[in-house]
């Protein structure tokens, strides 16, 4: 097993912590109003850091920096989105929240109405959402614990959600709150500590993580083509195959006796190109694995990627920069004449082998600090559309999500709930303008684990010393724990005081609605476990991204119009839930990523975008309105009558 | 532990007000926000435009929308905390004549 002492040791040590508070605060979730909002009584500068916490969850501080580190700025994309969604909470949905409810969003949205469709499409809403969040958070579990720990992935999901189970069992809102404030406090110092050691270091085109890992300079060959074959500069290799595959042309070569894969860049005018040396996996049909040439094992694995070629048009040892400050280490990586080494990954069969051909090639410092790489901005229509709905959702996404909102609940006043939120604005702002330090520091520190981005921000770490990727890790599943539990806090809450409590109209009592509780987080968190070992591999953020599409879709038009427009009916209101919910699920499960994971061709899936939100939100607003005036037409009628 | 009191909250006389200044500080960002998406969107390539210490449009404005939401948020709550208090005030006045 792959176990270092102090990564384990610091480990075992915050999940102690974490439980003991737990057991500590378990006391204090014998009522109701104590297990599901700690009692109202939060002070608001720990309930605005804890509301960091919940916030800056796996995917954040996974999914961003990996994304970035392989996307470039198209990863921070989403850091500007979740932050400006904050302002749709302070400004449009804190105070009233709080005014309006009481332990769940489904509390506030029915507060006027006390109708049972609302009490029941809010209630299934809270926790739809809630497992679309809940399944990056553990599919980010997974991620950290093979490398921490040496388990596979499907441990680590496990083991996660055992803690998590235990922690809101345990104390509910209370320990939930703790332990976010803590993590977040943690969160933002640490990944701090982390961006001046990576400025401290500087820059260079040759990055060995320290003298840990020694660079390795992949080979290129230069060729031409006549008479439809390929001539290499090299005589000792001989071509062995090529294949079109994802609009790459890929070269098979031989020599002595062994293959090795490459790239085919595009001609240039002469007729000449040039060939890079990939990295490959073959999965053979007896289920052995063959990496770059040799049997994987325990020291072969694919090499970690990331670095700069050139630097401000230089090479070599004269383009080293020894020390950057914040604002040199982004004007020199986005300069015109750096260019960025990054990766493409394609797949594809051979006889019965199954080939993954990682394909490095050169993207110039201007076209990596814009959007671009991952979110066509300047390409078609669709594409276009799909970035402003990943946008839009983002930015309306926030003020939905169940976990947040009930978060509006521990604090004693409106007051307090607006404070908390700008202490939220401040932490999170400041954590996410440390993502594009990190994710870069990642993409130019050859950090980068070509298998799975979601590790560059602790791999980055782990280049500055075990203590601190030991520490970064901790902390990153210390922040996996934390949003799980808000999350399974929200949804028992849905479970047993929105639907068994009022819907089914239960009447339980204090001691047998925390009981509820309870049994609610363990089905949940057993359900989260289940979806955490399907979608692994997939990028955290982006996953979360069709949380925000759902959330944003199915509540935040029936909180806008609850609170602005008179006419709002209780009729209106479940038709935009369950408009939102159906539509935004949909167009997810008919999208080309979607069509990947099913092993269908992307291409022909029935949605041409990935992000349903510029669809979804604007259905549930219009199914609102069109239902309110009828339903509400109808209610003058007869009262008239 | 930084525990307060719970409290209920009652009748908040400041309620119109911070509704009406929050849509309005909402509107402003959101327009901003949008700008930034459609500059995306109409003119890519100007976001690689070098603004200054060599930082680009894209890198600017993304820093700019962070920073902006965090004073937009400071005013707001400075503005909601005069007004609160204001009410308060003229509450108690009424209340001791």
């Amino acid at each position: 097993m792959n176990m270092e002492i102090m990564p384990v040791v610091l480990f075992a040590a915050f999940v102690g912590l974490v439980l003991g508070l737990s057991f500590y605060f378990a006391r204090q979730a014998k009522s109701a109003a104590g297990y599901y909002a700690a009692g109202g009584s939060i002070h608001w500068f720990v309930n605005g850091i804890a509301f960091a916490g919940d916030y800056l969850s796996a995917a954040s501080f996974l999914g961003i920096c990996g994304m970035i580190a392989t996307a470039g700025y198209d990863g921070f994309l989403y850091s500007i989105g979740y932050l400006a969604g904050w302002i749709v909470a302070l400004f449009v949905v804190a105070e009233p929240m709080k005014r309006l409810g009481k332990y769940t969003f489904t509390d506030a949205l029915d507060a006027k109405f006390n109708s049972k469709g609302i009490q029941l499409a809010a209630a299934l809403s809270t926790i739809i959402v809630s497992l679309f969040y809940l399944i990056p958070q553990m599919v980010g579990a997974g991620v950290l614990i093979t490398p921490l720990l040496g388990f596979p992935h499907y441990i680590g999901v496990i083991l996660v959600g055992i803690i998590v189970i235990t922690i809101v069992a345990t104390a509910g809102m209370t320990s939930t709150t703790y332990v976010q404030f803590l993590k977040g406090g943690l969160l933002i110092v640490f990944s701090l500590i982390l961006v001046v050691v990576t400025l401290n270091q500087g820059l260079t085109t040759t990055p060995d993580q320290g003298g840990k890992k020694p660079f390795y300079q992949y080979r290129t060959l230069d060729a031409s083509e006549a008479n439809g074959s390929l001539q290499l500069s090299d005589a000792s290799y001989q071509v062995a195959g090529q294949r079109e595959v994802d609009g790459l042309t890929l070269v098979k070569l031989l020599k002595d006796g062994k293959i090795s894969w490459w790239n085919r860049e595009t001609a240039a005018a002469n007729g000449q190109f040039i060939l890079r040396e990939a990295q490959w996996v073959i999965q053979k049909a007896d289920g052995t694995k063959i990496i770059n040439g040799e049997a994987a094992s325990a020291e072969n694995t694919l090499r970690p990627i990331g670095n700069l070629e050139v630097i401000r048009g230089k090479t070599g040892e004269e383009a080293r920069i020894p020390a950057v400050g914040p604002a040199e280490f982004l004007a020199v990586i986005g300069h015109p004449e750096s260019k960025v080494k990054t990766w493409k990954s394609v797949k594809f069969a051979e006889d019965l082998d199954s080939v993954t051909v990682h394909v490095s090639s050169l993207i110039p410092g201007n076209r990596i600090l814009r959007p671009g790489l991952k979110f066509k901005v300047d390409g078609s229509f669709l594409q276009k559309l799909d970035f402003v709905s990943l946008m839009l959702a983002l930015f309306l996404g926030t003020a939905s999500l169940p976990h947040i909102l009930i978060r509006y609940y521990t604090v004693p006043s409106p007051a307090a709930a607006r404070k908390s939120t700008i202490i939220a604005i401040a932490a999170i702002g400041a954590f996410y303008v440390l993502t594009l330090y990190m994710g870069l520091g990642a993409m130019v520190n050859g950090t980068i684990n070509l298998a799975d981005n979601n590790m560059s921000a602790p791999l980055l770490a782990k280049a500055f010393g075990t203590f601190l990727f030991a520490m970064i890790s901790a902390i990153a599943f210390a922040t996996v724990l934390g949003t799980v539990s808000g999350l399974i806090v929200a949804a028992s809450g849905a479970v047993a005081h929105d639907l068994m409590d009022r819907y089914l109209g239960m009447n339980l009592s204090e001691e047998r609605k925390v009981r509820a509780g309870k049994i609610s987080a363990f089905a949940i968190g057993i359900v989260s476990i289940f979806l955490g070992i399907i979608f692994e591999g997939m990028n955290v953020s982006f996953l979360v991204g069709w949380a925000f599409s759902v959330a944003a879709s199915a509540n935040l038009p029936s909180i806008i119009m609850l609170l602005f427009w008179k006419r709002t009916t209780a009729e209106g209101i479940i038709a935009s839930i369950v408009t939102g919910v159906i539509s935004a699920m949909g167009l997810i499960l008919l999208s080309p990523s979607m069509y990947k994971l099913y092993g269908l061709d992307a291409a022909t899936a029935p949605v041409p975008i990935d992000n349903p939100g510029v669809f979804s939100i604007p259905l549930s607003f219009v199914a609102l309105v069109v239902v309110s005036l009828l339903t509400g037409s109808k209610k003058e009628a007869s009262a008239s009558v | 532990m930084f525990h307060e009191p719970a409290a209920q909250s009652g009748k908040d006389p400041a309620a119109s007000f911070k509704t009406l200044l929050g849509v309005k500080m909402f509107v402003v960002y959101a327009l901003v926000y949008a700008g930034f998406i459609g500059i995306n969107i109409i003119s890519p390539l100007a976001m690689e435009k070098e603004v200054f210490w060599g930082l680009n449009l894209a890198v600017i404005y993304g820093f700019g929308l962070i920073f902006l939401a965090l004073i937009m948020a400071l005013i707001y709550n400075q503005a909601c905390n005069a007004r609160e208090a204001a009410l308060m005030a003229s509450g108690s006045e009424k209340a001791g004549e």
